[in-house]
């Protein structure tokens, strides 16, 4: 069984202007299939269309067309299924900043049905992990710098057991230091646990060096799915980047907005 | 079975959640909550010294029933503010935190996560209502041999019922609009207390505002308190009251999940499900 089966899935939104009410595609039939324990890294710049997919596999958008399935459940009508399969880190890590990471932490494991038993060690250990200090524990979120947040939102995912994660740019404003912290995380987590992931980025040398296969993402459209090496040799591409401009037609930077919510 | 059994495992776990994270919240933000505490009793006070100040121009009431009406009537105010300002902030202060999308992509059904929000805007609005009530009567120096305080909160714990349904329509209000949302709540709570003689009796309404104020559960709330701190009504004075909000509560609960779900699911269709709006 594959983890994920992207068909087709196409999403617009309406987006007002000087000229009235327009419809602007975010994504236009995306296709792509991820196997169990690979990593698929999916490349584009800002406005290509990356956190539009991401929020459709996490359940928060309703597609357009096409369908999408985890682990052989469909994304859109057994959401409840598929919510406790996937995990999520975004750009920005999302917490009560007024609470603690072990507050934080706690109520967010409940949602997942783990008991206050089950994450009364499970906790410590997990941001022993992640290389969270014990002290600053109990310190509110607001008082730790992005890359000590970021770890603690990589702490809450795998807390959670998902089988699927999804890292929407998840080193995205980091320290050099904190990123690289974070990507070793990501090669421990494969390494260890019998995850897939989902990495969208913009980052070229990260895709590259974490994922199994490349994808680039523009416009809206995915233009290709492969490995790195065969990617780069199919463009005749000594970069990604070169990659990227061959496929696209365009300056990596340069993207077509396609990602309007 | 077993299936059946774990599903409803996690959901009670996940209710917990939704309650536990409440309490870290009013933990982290005691001195605020003390400080809309004092509003609240200064608010109250404002209202309360109405009954003194109708002697003080030459009316002629009985004082202390006067200040206890308007005491109760002060109080429900708050209760329900806060009921309503609690789930209200199940979408409005998520997506101010950012963390909306995590807790609408967590495996916890929505009803679950709802009514998590009511049981703990309950007890916390409880608490509230008792301090407030406590320390306002205390001021004017209030006397209320009669009381039946037992039959008032069990009125009050079954008017919680539509106040949560109704709620419930409200907090959907942020999802569809992240910018007025919030407020249009409060316009809600408004509408439902100046209906429902919160100050008055409602025969003082014009006729199209006393129909409306049988279907409002506030009505039967205030009476129902009034009638037990007052008068020392017991529950089987009460069975009009107390029936007539279980009928309410029977048909805005669902009505409020069914409209929370359809909100969510336009918010969904539309991608306003998200931090920024």
């Amino acid at each position: 069984m594959k983890a994920l089966e992207v068909h087709n899935l196409r999403k617009e939104f309406t987006r007002r202007d000087g000229r009235g009410k327009r419809r602007v595609a975010a994504l236009k039939g995306v296709d792509f299939e991820i196997e169990r324990g690979e990593c698929v890294a999916i490349l584009g710049p800002n406005g290509s269309g990356k956190s539009t997919l991401v929020r459709l596999l996490s359940t928060l958008l309703l597609p357009d067309g096409g369908d999408a399935r985890v682990f052989g459940h469909d994304a859109f009508r057994e959401t409840r299924v598929v919510r406790r399969l996937v995990n999520r880190v975004s750009v920005e890590a999302s917490f009560f900043k007024k609470m603690s990471a072990v507050e934080n932490l706690s109520y967010a494991a409940r949602f997942y049905g783990l008991r206050p038993s089950e994450t009364r060690d499970a906790i410590p250990e997990i941001l022993r992990r992640v290389g969270f200090p014990a002290d600053r524990r109990d310190e509110p979120m607001e008082n730790l710098s992005r890359g000590m947040q970021q770890k603690v939102a990589l702490a809450r995912a795998l807390l959670t057991s998902p089988i699927l994660l999804l890292l929407d740019e998840p080193t995205t404003g980091l320290d050099p230091r904190s990123k690289q912290e974070v990507q070793q995380f990501i090669r421990e987590v494969r390494a260890e646990h019998d995850a897939t992931v989902l990495l969208c980025t913009h980052d070229l040398a990260e895709a590259e060096s974490l994922a199994d296969r490349v994808g680039i993402l523009d416009g809206g459209a995915l233009l290709c799915l492969e490995p790195a090496d065969e990617l780069k040799a199919r463009y005749n591409a000594e970069t990604l980047e070169e990659a990227f401009f061959a496929a696209s037609g365009h300056a990596f930077e340069n993207g077509e907005g396609g990602d309007h919510k | 079975m077993r299936t059946m059994s774990l599903a409803l495992r996690h959901e009670l776990v996940g209710l917990s959640g939704v309650i536990e994270r409440n309490i870290y919240l009013v933990k982290r933000y005691i001195w605020w909550d003390i400080a809309f505490f004092l509003w609240t009793v200064a608010n109250t006070l404002t209202i309360v010294f109405i009954a003194k100040g109708i002697p003080a121009v030459g009316g002629k009431i009985d004082v202390e029933k006067v200040t206890t009406i308007l005491l109760v009537g002060a109080v429900i105010w708050a209760y329900l503010g806060i009921i309503f300002e609690i789930l209200t902030e199940t979408v409005a202060w998520e997506r101010w935190e950012g963390t909306i999308e995590y807790t609408f992509m967590a495996p916890l059904s929505r009803p679950v996560h709802l009514i998590g929000m009511g049981l703990f805007a309950i007890g916390y609005g409880v608490i509230r209502a008792a301090l407030l009530f406590g320390v306002v009567a205390a001021f004017f120096g209030l006397h209320l041999h009669n009381a039946n305080y037992p039959a008032a909160l069990v009125v009050l714990m079954v008017a919680s019922i539509s106040f949560i349904g109704i709620g419930m329509m409200t907090a959907v209000l942020p999802l569809i609009s992240p910018e007025k949302g919030t407020q249009l709540g409060f316009v809600a709570q408004g509408l439902l207390l100046v209906v429902s003689g919160v100050y008055y009796p409602v025969s003082v309404l014009p006729g199209w505002m006393q129909a409306l104020s049988t279907i409002s559960p506030a009505t039967y709330a205030l009476r129902g308190c009034r009638a037990a701190i007052i008068n020392g009504a017991g529950l089987s004075d009460l069975t009009t009251e107390i029936w007539a909000l279980l009928v309410i509560g029977a048909v805005s609960v669902p009505l409020g999940l069914w409209t929370f779900r359809t909100g969510e699911r336009y918010a969904k269709k539309h991608g306003k499900l998200k931090r920024s709006g």
